[in-house]
């Protein structure tokens, strides 16, 4: 199979590769006195209080392990759909699937009120918890994806092994983002959550915010490295990212039409669509047009290399915004504990609670991001995981 | 798997795990104050449920008896604590809310608290199992194995839960607490298992109202037990089905 002919190469140490390292240093620096500073003097000094529990941290950490599970698709789309232009990315796309998830879980780790307590988590389960589910699930994705991301680099293996390899890490990491969806999907008490669809939609949102990541992220080493990277494929892969933002308006669209049919989840609608001000904004402006149809519009459009490298960008930043929406306005929706009655003295009863994230949870979050990106870039300077080359006429010529 | 609150008496003596202290070499003795998480359950009594009525028509919207007594019992709500923290992160066991009927426009006023349900949901989710349910109904927070992820507070439709957000000094014995973990009304287990009242309905009674009733719900000759036979009584978000232990009458 000429495929095999694909050569992988270590990153090469250029000062461009230097000087991304000291910038992701940077940020891991200061994330670790973030948290030193947070941990030392407890969560009164974040945003995040009694009423919005879990804020700006989760936000990325949330993304982060979202966008995990849908880095894997590039290698999913080779190995399981056998797409062969996919194929010399596969190896990348499981390094970067892993490295995203280690960071992701390291923000929701450093987060915890007793994060020295990690043993506890990780030898005391309660099964009848998602989250204690989601420890198994994410530490078996880890192992899952590093041995299909091996069988990948030995040549001399069979392929119908890594075709396996990759079909069990696909199953595995949609187990993952149901899993992740099902946070906030099993939670009856909110009316902002509470919803089925929340895990189909946490995994097409992966499907379009890891690919947009994936796309990012590899385009960002290839010229580090002065690889060249095809314009077609770029566009190819442009068009699916299309595909998958529209699954997620789809899937968007459905879970708001449900929550307006009844009459019950009415008023939560109408806070997140018309009157929930920061919330609002976020939902319309930046998820629907900025993150969802702008990126669809450039794709299919105006293809071009320059336009898939936007739309990109655009579908992480709408990608943010939905997670913000859904993590924190499910939170600042209020409880409904008195059905029928007006509540005129209590503890925050029956009003929006207000949330500002601190500088603290915004470097603990930035640092999570960091993490992931030096992992990947340091995994891909030590593993051949990279291919020299992604032209168009190299690839052309293999397939 | 074996649910820890569960076990019986008998249980926790076979295992040995009732005796607090440990000698771990001639002359040293380790003393467990407070009690471990087993002996807590080994005292609860699974042929009881505790339980609360309150009834609203005898509460007072000037009265916060309950709320200070609370406060005294568990070492929550102090003025060097909240000046430190914002209103919204200050811990609340237990709160006195006033309602207006949005049809009627009459006026009541009850405490809100842990409603002790049958079905959790913050035990349910709580990925240690730090977030448990005692034999006898109560549920509370295991301290110990807290790690402070407040999936609980989440899950809680009644928003009874606090997170300690900052280091907590000068802390009443009974009810040692801990920054990073998350806390709520425990009933006053404590009390109950040295076979008193709780606080708050202590409290209530001495201020003249007794708005709160206090018993065994799975009794049926305990006044709580015959006072909801014979009243008209609701739980809070009854629509979620978790029946809790604590009841409203006259909201």
């Amino acid at each position: 199979m000429a495929m095999e002919q694909t050569i992988y190469r270590e990153l090469k140490a250029t000062p461009g590769v230097w000087q991304m390292a000291v910038l992701l240093l940077a940020f891991l620096a200061a994330a670790a006195g973030a948290w030193f500073y947070m941990e030392h003097h407890g969560h009164a000094v974040t945003g995040m209080d009694n009423q919005i529990v879990w804020g700006l941290p989760h936000v990325f950490a949330i993304f982060l392990i979202v966008a995990a599970s849908g880095a894997l698709n590039v290698a999913s789309i080779a190995s399981v759909f056998g797409q062969t232009a996919y194929k010399p990315m596969a190896r990348f796309s499981s390094l970067l699937a892993i490295t995203l998830l280690v960071g992701g879980l390291a923000i929701v780790v450093l987060d915890l009120g007793r994060a020295d307590r990690l043993i506890v988590a990780m030898t005391t389960y309660n099964f009848s918890s998602i989250f204690a589910w989601n420890v198994l699930l994410y530490n078996g994705f880890i192992a899952v994806v590093a041995v299909y991301l091996v069988m990948q680099m030995m040549r001399r293996l069979d392929y119908k092994w890594v075709r396996l390899a990759g079909l069990f890490a696909f199953l595995w990491r949609l187990a993952l983002t149901t899993g992740t969806g099902s946070i906030f999907g099993w939670l009856v008490a909110r009316p902002g959550y509470d919803a089925a669809i929340l895990a189909p939609l946490f995994i097409v949102m992966s499907f379009s915010f890891g690919l947009a990541v994936f796309i990012l992220v590899t385009l960002a080493l290839f010229k580090l490295n002065g690889r060249p990277f095809g314009d077609q494929l770029l566009m190819r892969m442009g068009r699916l990212l299309g595909i998958f933002a529209a699954a997620v308006l789809y899937f968007t669209t459905v879970q708001h039409l449900t929550n307006l049919y009844a009459a019950e989840h009415g008023a939560v609608e109408r806070f997140v669509l018309l009157e929930g001000g920061i919330y609002t904004v976020l939902f319309w402006g930046v998820q629907v047009v900025l993150g969802g149809l702008i990126p669809i519009a450039l794709v299919f459009l105006n293809p071009s290399r320059s336009s898939t490298i936007l739309a990109s960008v655009l579908v992480v930043i709408g990608g943010f915004a939905q997670l913000y929406v859904i993590i924190i306005g499910g939170q600042a929706y209020p409880l409904e504990i008195f059905p029928g009655y007006e509540v005129l003295e209590g503890w925050h009863e029956g009003v929006v609670n207000p949330y500002t994230p601190s500088i603290w949870e915004l470097m603990l979050g930035l640092g999570g991001v960091a993490l992931a990106l030096f992992a990947a870039g340091l995994g891909a300077k030590v593993l051949r995981v990279l291919p020299t080359n992604l032209s168009d006429a190299n690839l052309a010529a293999k397939t | 798997m074996t649910n820890r609150a569960e076990m019986t008496r008998r249980d926790i003596m076979k295992s040995g795990a009732a005796a607090a202290t440990v000698t771990l070499a001639p002359g040293v003795t380790l003393m467990a104050f407070g009690g471990t998480a087993a002996e807590a359950a080994g005292r609860a009594d699974a042929g009881k449920r505790w339980g609360l009525l309150i009834d609203a028509s005898k509460c007072s919207p000037d009265c916060n008896d309950c709320v200070t007594a609370c406060k005294t019992e568990n070492g929550w709500g102090k003025d060097i604590e909240s000046d430190h923290i914002s209103p919204e992160q200050a811990p609340e066991w237990i709160r006195k809310v006033t309602l207006r009927d949005k049809t009627t426009g009459r006026t009541t006023s009850a405490p809100v608290m842990c409603q002790h349900c049958e079905e959790p949901p913050c035990v349910d989710v709580c990925p240690t199992g730090a977030s448990m349910k005692r034999a006898d109904g109560i549920v509370l927070v295991d301290k110990h194995i807290c790690i402070g992820c407040r999936y609980c507070m989440m899950a809680c439709p009644y928003k009874a839960r606090s997170f300690v957000h900052e280091a907590i000094t000068d802390q009443p014995e009974q009810n040692p607490r801990g920054k990073g973990t998350v806390e709520s009304c425990n009933l006053c287990a404590p009390r109950i298992d040295s076979g008193r009242i709780p606080a708050c309905v202590e409290a209530c009674e001495k201020a003249g109202h007794s708005a709160i009733l206090f018993g065994d719900l799975k009794d049926p000759d305990s006044p709580i037990s015959k006072a909801l036979k014979q009243y008209p009584n609701a739980a809070l978000r009854e629509d979620l089905e978790l029946n809790p232990g604590v009841r409203y009458t006259n909201l």
